[in-house]
């Protein structure tokens, strides 16, 4: 246990290392640069301009910038956003917690839907509640996220304007509001990404569920479960439930980063202020640091979703305990 | 006989699929006595497996158990009684063993769990109590060191052990009937002696009654007093073990035995009846046996045989019964004859 962890964190360490370098030599390799908007102005003198990137070391070979940057990461500094004026690090304190409040919330809400929906197809294989939930979650399941996230934004608060338009919170009056008040605020907020996240990701696990459930449902274990005397409610959620888990264990954590890149039309979409609308907006201000920056947290958490995924299948699949 | 702990009554189990209605269990009918060890032989196809999972029915659909066959088990017809009537007799008053002892335990939980999971049903014990009975059974069947074998899960137990946790899970409720499905076919002919030897003593001790159900003539010899032979979802022969190793009368139950390989008679090839079981969508009219016998003439072509009276207890379905002198003429079988036999 211990050595897979210290692998894994080795291993974890170079992966990082490796998406560091490669979006450094990537985002340089875009034309422009942080300042290229602000003063490639023809009316702003090149002098002011050349003094600045020089400021920056923007003016350096790639090669001297790329060791400076790490060198700096090297000691827990992510740099200063350009485009935000404040350090990486405040932004991403400000950003990540409202992806993580959206992806968790959306990821929780959906995996208890899609696999509650997955049981009740597969106890009532056949019947016409199964066929309806299977047409609807490939429906569901094969429609562009943002397409999606436009209707239920134009559906729930245009048409019917129940949910505000957009934003993580309401952004005139929430801070004179008692903790509550902003409580259900925030909540209000997070209910049409969250909704539309969950319906897109519980489509896909109900789908890969109920599959999961019918493999498992004709082997000689339930068979065996059945001979025993058990209820077939009681086979479903235990024996065929847990073996099921295992293939949707690898689904989760295939999905842990899916959610974090899905959520960046999400985002776009309700003007949900996190990390994905901070990602798209560094990119176009070619803000360097704040992109590096974007991009070690996503890295970071992909490799997080896979170690997750490895210790539940230990925890999930006693074959595995001891290798 | 006295009143029998089991009568299965024209019991007919068919499986209606895209393909046609396939016939599986066509009309079979036996007795099973208390404390009777019977034994259901026949090659794969033949309907044994399908006519054990009938009894407590665990057919899964497109099969069925079709209206008019009776499995009358403790006054109950278990055809016919309620599904929650059903389930308190599976595991409880009737439990079954598996051919395949890695793969009929769930490989996530823990054997005892599984074991134990018998008695919480049946006797509503709290998961303490029902794992302690668990270790308690295990060690009936024999597994040493029970209390830490029962913590283990079915793959780090080798095949043998695994099949006495199935045996174990089967004996939890002490149960009337055991029926076991082929319960040596995946284990080593050592471990094979071993695991029928235990299911003897267990049947004697308890005084349980067990339905054998096997391809192996050897185990039916070895374990059982009354034999069912079955083809082609059909009983053939019925009799007890000594009066058909002796005198087998039906032709399948002949070959059957001419095709088990004996030490000593060196042969440079096994002996093998040719042909293989029809489709059990389209069983052949009158006798299902006559392509691949040497003895059948028009009659079996046009009649389908009943079960004639041979002997005491001793039935068989052909025609031999009533001119026993063709016996004496045997022909090469209309399969080798049209060149469509394999072996």
């Amino acid at each position: 246990m211990l050595s897979l962890l210290v692998s894994r964190g080795l291993q974890s360490a170079l992966i990082v290392a490796l998406v560091v370098t490669f979006s450094f030599l990537l985002i340089h390799s875009a034309p422009g640069d942080p300042f290229a908007g602000a003063l490639d102005n023809p009316r702003v003198n090149p002098a002011i301009r050349a003094n600045l990137r020089a400021q920056y070391g923007l003016d350096r070979p790639l090669p001297e910038q790329y060791v400076k940057y790490v060198a700096q990461l090297a000691r827990g500094n992510l740099g200063w956003s350009f485009s935000r004026g404040r350090s990486v690090r405040a932004v991403l304190g400000d950003v990540l917690p409202r992806t993580l409040l959206l992806m968790a919330t959306a990821l929780v809400a959906s995996f208890l839907i899609g696999v509650g929906v997955a049981t009740v197809q597969v106890s009532r294989r056949g019947s016409a509640l199964d066929g309806f939930l299977d047409r609807a979650s490939l429906f569901l399941a094969s429609m562009p996220d943002f397409w999606l996230a436009i209707l239920i934004l134009l559906a729930f608060s245009y048409w019917i304007p129940f949910f505000s338009i957009g934003g993580a919170v309401d952004p005139v009056v929430h801070d004179m509001l008692p903790p509550y008040a902003r409580f259900f605020d925030s909540l209000w907020h997070l209910i049409l990404p969250a909704v539309t996240l969950t319906l897109l990701y519980a489509s896909g696990i109900a789908r890969f569920q109920r599959g999961a459930l019918l493999d498992v449902m004709p082997l000689d274990f339930i068979r065996t479960a059945r001979s025993k005397g058990l209820r077939e409610r009681q086979i479903l959620l235990h024996h065929a439930m847990r073996n099921a888990l295992l293939t949707l264990i690898t689904l989760i954590g295939l999905s842990f980063p899916a959610l974090l890149t899905g959520a960046v039309f999400i985002e776009k979409v309700f003007a949900w202020p996190g990390m994905g609308l901070a990602m798209v907006g560094a990119i176009g201000a070619r803000d360097y640091p704040l992109v590096i920056g974007c991009v070690i947290v996503g890295s970071v958490l992909v490799v997080l979703g896979s170690l997750l995924a490895d210790l539940l299948y230990r925890w999930a699949d006693p074959r595995l305990r001891q290798l | 006989m006295t009143e029998p702990l089991l009568s299965i009554q024209d019991l007919r189990t068919y499986f209606h699929t895209s393909a046609g209605v396939a016939r599986s269990v066509d009309g079979v009918s036996f007795d099973v006595g208390a404390g009777e060890m019977l034994g259901i032989v026949g090659e794969s196809g033949c309907g044994k497996s399908v006519t054990a999972l009938s009894i407590l029915r665990l057919i899964q659909p497109p099969g069925r158990i079709e209206p008019g066959s009776h499995i009358i088990f403790e006054g109950k017809d278990l055809a016919t009684v309620s599904e929650e009537d059903i389930r308190g007799v599976r595991g409880n008053r009737i439990s079954m063993i598996f051919q395949e002892p890695m793969s009929a335990l769930n490989p996530v939980f823990n054997v005892g769990d599984q074991v134990a999971e018998v008695a919480r049903i049946h006797e509503g014990l709290s998961k303490k109590a029902a794992f302690a009975r668990a270790v308690e059974t295990l060690a009936l069947t024999g597994i040493p060191a029970p209390a830490e074998r029962a913590k283990e899960y079915p793959h780090q137990l080798s095949g043998g052990m695994r099949q006495r946790v199935l045996i174990a899970m089967a004996l939890m409720m002490k149960p009337a009937l055991i029926i076991a499905d082929e319960p040596t076919t995946a284990l080593d002919v050592t471990i094979q002696a071993q695991i029928l030897d235990l299911l003897r003593d267990l049947q004697s001790r308890f005084n349980t009654s067990v339905l054998m159900i096997t391809h192996d003539l050897g185990v039916i010899a070895e374990t059982t007093s009354r034999v069912i032979v079955m083809y082609a979802g059909e009983v053939v022969e019925e009799s007890p073990v000594e009066g058909l190793f002796a005198a087998a009368h039906h032709p399948y139950t002949e070959g059957l035995m001419h095709a088990m390989p004996q030490i000593g008679h060196e042969r440079d090839r096994l002996n093998v009846i040719p042909g293989t079981v029809p489709a059990p969508t389209d069983w052949p009219h009158g006798c299902r046996f006559r392509d691949r016998c040497p003895y059948s003439w028009e009659l079996c072509g046009r009649d389908h045989p009943p079960l004639y009276q041979i002997g005491v207890g001793h039935v068989s379905r052909c025609h031999l019964a009533i001119e026993p002198e063709r016996r004496n003429h045997p022909h090469p079988p209309l399969v080798v004859q049209q060149g469509v036999a394999v072996a």
